[in-house]
């Protein structure tokens, strides 16, 4: 899983070998489970339906989940402290208006009003869990409201819909470079740069011992409390950051959109193998969880007859069976390591 | 300056520590209904405290059933899409008459929360996942029962149990009163409700004194469901008709929020029934209050937030000690 505990198992010992390959078996299925059925849907998919086949569909699809992409991105790194934060999709819809809004005075201001503000909303997060030790869960329902009330109080109680001035902001969102649209690059940069965060930086082993064992973790002198208030704050930016996108793609600061968009998160992240428990889990499978939440919707839309409300009993039932193999999983290693 | 005199002042603000948190909500409740008696005009207008209760009453039904949850250290986000699914439930069996209609949505309630209690006490997942994925399965199943279509209710019976009156009070709040008593009853008289505190306090305790944590488990998430299920018959009667994509949105926010105002901990180990209800009929006044002097929505919302904070900060105080 992470450096942490490849350390804690001894190379070339023949006695554990066959526990060791068990193990292996569940660290697997719990790593590439998601990519496997992401591939297995895809092929279905490109099967199945022509209008699934298409590089339109392809583009369009890679584009609607470049918001979730990025919130379910900072979601990762709460998870794996073994928080959560649940105002991420109220924090979505209030970057698109403040996006939209400040557009008025140009790309800039549009990029760093939500930026801004939806970051420091998740830095008080972060200060609150960090330091008055009230759960994350809790925290982030009250700034869900917070952020929601925020929004509603700067839209004329979500009757006005602010539209994107700056064309340079609409580019953003809808320009395209060697044939794949911005949003899609952003998210894709970042993924990146989150995991040579995570794995390569001291900051994200510092995420990883925090989610395996807080105490532990301050006692081997990990800045708990301020990797903790990053974490919330990072959720906050890219909430923010994926609203902006999200704005300047649609050409406005639509107020409705975002609602329950925290718990498809949660889902990508919990499908792509991260453990709620926090200390394990990793970024790619969190890309193919949110690329598999997003080919289901797109082949429900193929079917044409079935109601989109078939996507939230698939998803759903989903999330049930991966967590439920994860549980199995989990004790399938427990067993095997004595 | 003797010991005992520097003592005193520490002795009072720790009592007023651990007052606060279990009683604070009373206190707010009355002290915000006297603020409305005196400055809010026809406040006291029996047509003004008729709305508020009805308006409450689905609030603190889902929420008694959301005290007993997280009083097992759990939680309940699934409370939302059942009231949902029960309201999409109604319409389709309402050919039959009233009570197989009301009998089938509360199958529908008790169907989700074996599975949820299913997942919790012998898959061993975390609550908030497990419900979570109820969350977003019931809704979407709610939604593909019901065409995604509002459905309007002719049913005479179940009009009546929306909008009749039994001595005074509309049907709805004489049933929030009732399930009160009843959850109350339960929580604290019988060896369910000691042992679902018991499976709070410390489940590995619990389970290694013998006492049936999976069941008790089972049992708590089935009656949140059912409580939600009831809820969501409530309120496809009140208005009478049935929209499987509004009907419940949220609740699960409004009910966590009264159970945390009302001082139960998210920690479990107790269940405060009283409280809960004080805790809804609070918020209930605050978002009324605001209303009435004309404080926007928005505004509402951040109040609400504050609110839920400085309940649950207080409890940790209280915790800490």
């Amino acid at each position: 899983m992470t450096a942490l505990d490849k350390r804690q198992v001894p190379a070339g010992e023949p006695a554990r070998r066959a526990e060791r390959r068990s193990d292996r078996v569940a660290d697997l299925g719990q790593r590439h489970g998601a990519l496997a059925v992401l591939v297995i849907v895809s092929l279905v998919g490109l099967a199945a339906f022509p209008g699934f086949r298409t590089p339109e569909n392809a583009a369009t699809l890679l584009v609607n989940a470049a918001p979730l992409a990025l919130i379910a991105l900072g979601m990762t790194f709460v998870i794996l402290t073994g928080g959560i934060d649940l105002s991420v999709g109220s924090v979505f819809v209030l970057g698109g208006v403040l996006a939209a809004w400040a557009s008025q005075y140009g790309f800039w201001a549009a990029l760093a009003a939500p930026l801004a503000v939806c970051g420091l909303i998740g830095l008080v997060n972060g200060v609150l869990v960090a330091r008055t030790g009230m759960p994350p869960f809790i925290v982030t329902l009250a700034s869900l409201l917070g952020a929601r009330g925020l929004m509603r109080a700067i839209s004329g109680e979500g009757s006005a819909t602010y539209l994107v001035a700056a064309p340079a902001f609409k580019m953003f969102g809808n320009g395209a470079a060697l044939g794949v649209k911005w949003p899609v690059w952003v998210a894709a940069a970042l993924f990146l740069i989150g995991t040579v965060v995570l794995h390569r930086m001291r900051f994200g082993q510092s995420v990883y011992a925090i989610g395996g064992s807080a105490d532990a973790a301050r006692l081997m002198g990990v800045p708990v409390a301020a990797t903790r208030v990053c974490v919330y704050a990072i959720s906050g930016l890219l909430a923010g950051l994926a609203g902006a996108l999200n704005a300047a793609r649609l050409g406005s600061g639509v107020t409705v959109l975002g609602i329950g968009l925290e718990l498809d998160a949660i889902a990508a992240v919990v499908i792509g193998g991260t453990l709620l428990t926090g200390g394990a889990g990793a970024l790619s499978g969190t890309a193919a969880g949110v690329l598999l939440l997003g080919v289901i919707q797109n082949l429900i839309n193929q079917v044409g007859d079935l109601p989109a409300a078939y996507q939230q009993v698939i998803s759903g039932s989903f999330l049930a069976v991966v967590v439920v193999a994860q549980t199995w999983l989990a004790r399938l290693r427990r067993v095997a390591s004595g | 300056m003797t010991d005992a005199a520097v003592d005193r002042p520490r002795l009072d603000a720790a009592r007023l520590r651990r007052w606060l948190p279990v009683y604070g909500v009373y206190v707010a409740l009355v002290a915000l209904f006297a603020f409305n008696a005196v400055f809010t005009e026809r406040f006291l207008l029996w047509e003004n405290v008729r709305i508020q209760l009805v308006q409450v009453a689905p609030v603190v039904i889902v929420a008694l059933g959301m005290a007993v949850v997280i009083g097992t250290e759990g939680i309940d986000l699934s409370v939302g899409s059942v009231m949902a699914l029960a309201a999409a439930i109604v319409p389709i069996y309402l050919g039959y008459g009233a009570a197989p209609a009301v009998l089938m949505a509360l199958v529908g309630g008790l169907v989700v929360g074996l599975v949820n209690g299913g997942l919790v006490a012998y898959v061993g997942m975390q609550p908030i996942v497990a419900t979570l994925a109820l969350l977003v399965a019931g809704r979407g199943v709610a939604l593909v029962l019901s065409g995604g279509q509002l459905k309007e209710i002719r049913n005479p019976d179940l009009i009546a149990l929306g909008s009749t009156d039994l001595a005074g009070l509309p049907v709805s709040v004489w049933l929030a009163v009732a399930l009160t008593v009843v959850i109350g009853f339960l929580v604290r008289r019988t060896v369910f409700g000691r042992r679902l505190v018991a499976v709070g306090g410390n489940r590995r305790a619990a389970d290694l004194a013998g006492l049936p944590v999976r069941r008790v488990l089972i049992g708590v998430y089935v009656l949140s469901a059912l409580l939600a299920a009831v809820a969501g018959v409530l309120a496809v009667a009140r208005i009478q008709s049935s929209d499987a994509s509004q009907v419940g949105l949220l609740y699960e926010l409004s009910a966590i929020t009264a159970v945390v105002v009302g001082g139960t901990p998210l920690t479990g180990g107790r269940v405060r029934v009283l409280g809960t209800v004080a805790g809804a009929l609070l918020m209930q006044l605050v978002i009324a209050t605001m209303i009435k002097h004309d404080l926007k929505p928005s505004i509402a919302e951040m109040v609400q937030a504050v609110i839920i904070l400085v309940a649950v900060y207080a409890a940790r105080e209280r915790r800490a000690r």
